[in-house]
């Protein structure tokens, strides 16, 4: 006894796929509209109507092709809505893809280009006494570390007790004031705060006084707002019950802020801070004016000019030597070792947070 | 229980026991409030007062200083504002695409990579960019330039004669487009993970179709965040530095022609440019421009709070 | 008594206290106050010179050799630009500057250099000698001849393609293609630019109407910054020409010059040339060296567009250690070992006998 298990309509229609196209559709017709474009400037090339064949712009012009056929078959076969659906999805889609193209595009250029002076010598020397060839960025990335971990040093502690202050004590003037100048603080732009950093210092220290601890100052004024920002949306999303919980047993006010509500939300603390590190220490406009510029390696935070690794990136193009080629090497290489840094603490960031985070479901 | 009965005699209320720490931790952090104030207060004060002496700086004080200093500003202010209207015209409609891709269309794993890809690239400094932009971008689309100068001309935003370098203020743009995207989709991919799971599940099980759950269930909610997002995408590409200074060839104009070699520049690129050969009322003036650009991103960003306020955003901390 | 939260608190102190003490003992070496009778291998300190781009690759070369012959010392040239090294060596930032044009008399006045003695001066040292180069990135043209009023032509934009009879009549032999001439110019100010609109303003004054400026003065093409901008600029850029320092144009080729009515090509020799026909500039005092090119040599083999890159220094230093090794610096750079090394890798001319004696003893002037 075989039972019917497909429903049928009174004209027999499978109603489970009725008025909708079949699985797949999309699919080929993207490549449909491909293979179109593609003979059609096959065809352009072979006629001489263009140099050579442009492969981007036959995909190009097969999704826009796609976009319509899709959109118009399934205005046909399944009414406005769902064609709607299938256009927005098309387009979201080629949102994406376009988008990652420039994005490929630098990710490419800076591994390919960057490659050719990942060595040793890279990393191990400075560019002292190097008129063209050789040389490497060791005084240039001691320098990166040195002023990022300064700065950090003095805005995460800043950053922090204030946002605290602001979801846990404050409820007044001073909170509103303090919310509204740090928004205000977010909009300065970089090279204001290297102008501010170079003038503070050079009115206490005396004329253009060029050193680390300038260019910490100037990156701890870019990073606190930042901090403040996203801690302060953190520590908003922690649930009420874990404060109130606390208090009903007795514990103060500090201990429950150190012990419980930082606790729970040092995942995001920790993101939003390693998201501020990683915005200042590719920094220029401001390392520019306040660090200055040296071929040699200086360990020394608070005398004489230090190297940082975009500002070397930046000069090593600006100012190429006699022979440009090794000059534009070293630039693309600390081009590399910037991403592959900041890699680094978003990876570090994501384990520490993961490693911390009390285990509740999502 | 009568709240509103006299407190016998003789029994003292007890206070609340204030602890040390307690006192302690919370001067601190008011402290550190107050020190953000503090900073703040000095950054504006040191601006102002160098600012001054620009209003009345003699010509020549800046190469391109010819007249007042409201004239030499005028062009670089339209610069900075052009520059990032294009660049938002172009990224917000991709960072909606890739946000709502990564949110509701990418499979789960997908997604998940490409959430640390987009964290990635945000972070990548803008010196790179401005690379790129000038040694691939340029060169790449300057044919393109040459080509809709040669069809379209006549419309006045594609006027000629073409830049032979691709170094305009349409490659800055989208160079800054580029570099604005990805903080602007990790912001807007964050809110609308956060939409009621509940609200979208419902629409679906009404018979909805993707997009018209997302339309319903996840836009609304998401109003003030893609606000907030642009507006932080538009603040940071008004205050770009480096990438504009090495990938535009500049100008004291004011033109909207995109394709040619005479381009408005911003202020930030033209102070990074200027700062270190300028002297006296030279470096009063380019801090004069800093002001103005301070000014212009300080209202953006209220006006941003302002819509954003206008809905407040979902909280835990109720 | 919890001691799992103070010996947490005491662990991050304590490594924080290791990180800042390491990086506070490990330190550069220090100036320290040197009488003039030790010898140059003790030397140590830093210097800062800020200025032209011209000089760049020059000043990497005798920074390198400098700091080989005396490891203590360290100097850091920032080229930023002939403007720049002017206004740095005024405030005080950098202890010498690099600039392509000399001195103006209004900075000649006695304490307006933060690093100079009371009462003294500063004063210019010519330490390279240079060639400016028109250099070309035309699709098919190796060749390209040019003269005074068609170079004026071509950067004030009157000139605008390639194949422009001007250009044609000064190059039969050569296929010029009628693509737009892209020109590019220096964005920032520039002793480059300042030699060049000299060169420019003298020797073709009906067409170049601007006086020399360090500004470029016509809204004409690309703006670069430095000269390695320009060099980049051009290298990127079809059909494009530009003006820039010979030690910065790298490959490209460089276009020949009509000179006194006969083809010139570019040489270091004939800078030098131009130059010893220079007077120097009157009215100064006997240790500035100033010299004001004569831009209307036509000799065979001159080559008029010249710069003559200077090193400001101060007659005398407020801290007798900075003058010391200025001096030195400055010693070394002008000296033959230092001016070879300079020829080699920038390109530049070498000091005749005559005028390397001159400079030597106004630099023995240096306190």
């Amino acid at each position: 006894m075989s039972i019917a298990i497909r429903p049928r309509t009174a004209t027999g229609a499978n109603t489970l796929t009725a008025g909708k196209l079949p699985r797949g559709t999309a699919w080929w017709l993207l490549v449909v509209s491909w293979v179109i474009f593609t003979v059609i400037f096959l065809l352009l090339k072979a006629s001489g109507a263009t140099a050579n064949f442009n492969i981007v712009g036959a995909l190009f012009f097969g999704t826009v092709l796609f976009d319509v056929l899709i959109v118009v078959i399934s205005r046909i076969v399944e009414g406005g809505r769902k064609a709607k659906d299938r256009l927005i999805t098309s387009l979201v889609t080629t949102a994406f893809i376009v988008t990652l193209l420039p994005l490929v595009s630098l990710i490419y250029t800076v591994i390919s280009r960057g490659v050719a002076r990942f060595d040793p010598m890279y990393f191990g020397d400075s560019m002292r006494n190097v008129i063209s060839v050789g040389g490497g960025a060791f005084h240039a990335i001691i320098g990166t570390l040195e002023i990022t971990a300064a700065a950090s040093i003095i805005s995460i502690p800043i950053g922090l007790l204030t946002s605290v202050y602001l979801v846990e004590y404050g409820r007044g003037h001073l909170a509103n004031g303090i919310r509204f100048f740090v928004d205000v603080m977010t909009g300065i732009p970089s090279i204001v705060a290297g102008l501010f950093a170079y003038s503070l210092f050079t009115i206490i220290f005396g004329p253009a006084f060029q050193a680390g601890i300038v260019g910490a100052v100037a990156l701890s004024v870019l990073m606190i707002p930042v901090i403040v920002r996203s801690s302060e949306e953190i520590l908003k999303i922690v649930p009420n019950e874990l404060r109130e919980a606390s208090y009903a047993l007795g514990v103060p006010k500090w201990l429950t802020i150190m012990k419980i509500i930082l606790p729970t939300s040092i995942a995001g603390l920790t993101t939003g801070v390693m998201l501020a590190i990683s915005r200042v220490i590719g920094e220029t406009a401001p390392l520019l004016l306040t660090t200055g510029f040296t071929t040699s390696t200086n360990f020394n935070l608070f005398s004489d000019k230090m190297m940082t690794l975009p500002v070397f990136v930046y000069t090593q193009y600006s100012t190429q030597g006699p022979i440009p080629a090794p000059y534009v090497d070293r630039s693309w290489t600390g081009a590399l070792v910037l991403i592959l840094i900041v890699m680094l603490l978003n990876l570090v960031a994501r384990l520490v947070g993961r490693a911390f985070a009390p285990k509740f479901k999502r | 229980m009568t709240a509103t009965a006299e407190r016998p005699k003789g029994i003292v209320r007890p206070k609340a026991k204030v602890r040390l720490g307690d006192r302690v931790f919370s001067l601190t952090t008011v402290l550190s409030g107050a020190l953000i104030l503090l900073v703040l207060v000095l950054v504006a004060l040191f601006l102002v007062v160098q600012s001054i002496p620009a209003f009345s700086a003699k010509p020549n004080a800046l190469p391109g200083l010819t007249g007042s200093f409201w004239a030499y500003v005028g062009p670089l202010v339209f610069g900075t504002v052009w520059a990032g209207i294009l660049a938002l015209i172009m990224a917000t409609p991709f960072s909606l695409g890739i946000a709502l891709f990564i949110s509701h269309y990418a499979p789960r794993r997908i997604a998940a990579v490409l959430g640390y890809v987009i964290d990635l690239l945000a972070a990548v400094p803008s010196v790179v960019f401005g690379l790129w932009g000038v040694l691939v971008l340029a060169p790449f689309i300057q044919p393109f330039y040459s080509t809709l100068v040669n069809t379209v001309g006549w419309f006045p935003l594609f006027a000629g004669p073409v830049s032979g370098t691709g170094k305009t203020i349409l490659t800055a743009a989208i160079v800054l487009a580029v570099m604005v995207i990805p903080i602007m989709t990790a912001i807007m991919r964050e809110i609308f993970l956060q939409a009621p799971v509940l609200h979208e599940e419902a629409a679906l099980a009404l018979g909805a179709t993707r997009w018209e759950m997302i339309r319903m269930a996840v836009l609304p909610f998401a109003r003030s965040g893609i606000i907030s997002a642009i507006m932080l995408g538009l603040g940071r590409a008004l205050g770009e530095t480096l990438a504009i200074a090495i990938v535009l060839s500049p100008a004291t104009v004011i033109n909207v022609f995109l394709l040619t070699s005479q381009n408005p520049n911003t202020i930030a690129a033209n102070i990074a440019l200027q700062f270190n050969e300028a002297q006296g009322a030279g470096v009063n003036v380019l801090i004069a421009s800093g002001l103005v650009l301070f000014v212009i991103t300080l209202l953006v960003n209220m006006a941003a709070r302002f819509v954003v306020n206008r809905r407040k955003a979902f909280s835990g901390a109720n | 008594m919890n001691n799992k939260r103070f010996g947490s608190f005491a662990a991050i102190a304590v490594a924080g206290a290791v990180v800042l003490s390491s990086s506070v003992m490990i330190q550069t070496a220090t100036a320290a106050p040197i009488s003039s009778a030790k010898l140059t291998a003790s030397l140590s300190g830093t210097l800062n010179g800020v200025g032209s781009s011209a000089q760049a690759v020059a000043e990497t070369t005798w920074a390198a050799g400098f700091q080989t012959k005396n490891s203590n010392v360290t100097v850091n040239y920032n080229p930023l630009g002939s403007g720049a090294g002017l206004t740095s060596f005024e405030s005080g930032a950098a202890e010498f500057g690099g600039s392509d044009a000399y001195l103006a008399d209004s900075d000649l006045q006695t304490g307006k250099f933060a690093n100079c003695a009371a009462g003294t001066t500063a004063i210019d040292i010519p330490v390279y000698i240079s060639p400016i180069a028109l250099a070309y990135n035309v699709a098919g043209v190796k060749n390209l001849t040019l003269d005074a009023k068609t170079i004026a032509g071509i950067f004030k934009g009157s000139i605008t393609k390639w194949n422009a009879p001007a250009i044609k009549k000064l190059n039969k032999k050569v296929k010029l293609p009628s693509a737009a001439i892209t020109v590019v110019h220096r964005s920032d100010n520039s002793g480059t630019t300042y030699n060049f609109t000299q060169y420019l303003a003298s020797q073709a004054s009906t067409v170049w109407t601007a006086a020399a400026s360090q500004t470029f003065p016509y809204s004409v093409g690309d703006a670069a910054k430095g000269t390695s901008g320009v060099q980049s600029a051009v290298q990127n850029a079809t059909n494009s020409i530009a003006y820039i320092d010979e030690s910065g144009a790298g490959a490209l080729p460089i276009a020949k010059l009509i000179v006194g009515g006969k083809s010139t090509k570019i040489s270091a020799k004939g800078a030098e040339a131009v130059v010893a026909k220079s007077p120097f500039v009157a009215g100064r005092s006997a240790n500035d060296l100033a010299v004001g090119i004569d831009r209307t040599a036509a000799a065979k083999g001159d080559w008029p567009i010249t710069l003559v890159s200077y090193l400001l220094v101060c007659q005398q230093y407020k801290t007798a250690s900075v003058g010391t090794l200025v001096k030195a610096y400055a010693t070394y750079a002008a000296s033959p070992a230092g001016q070879k090394a300079a020829a080699a890798q920038a390109g530049s001319a070498p000091f005749s006998k005559s005028l390397s004696a001159k400079v030597a003893k106004a630099i023995k002037t240096i306190k």
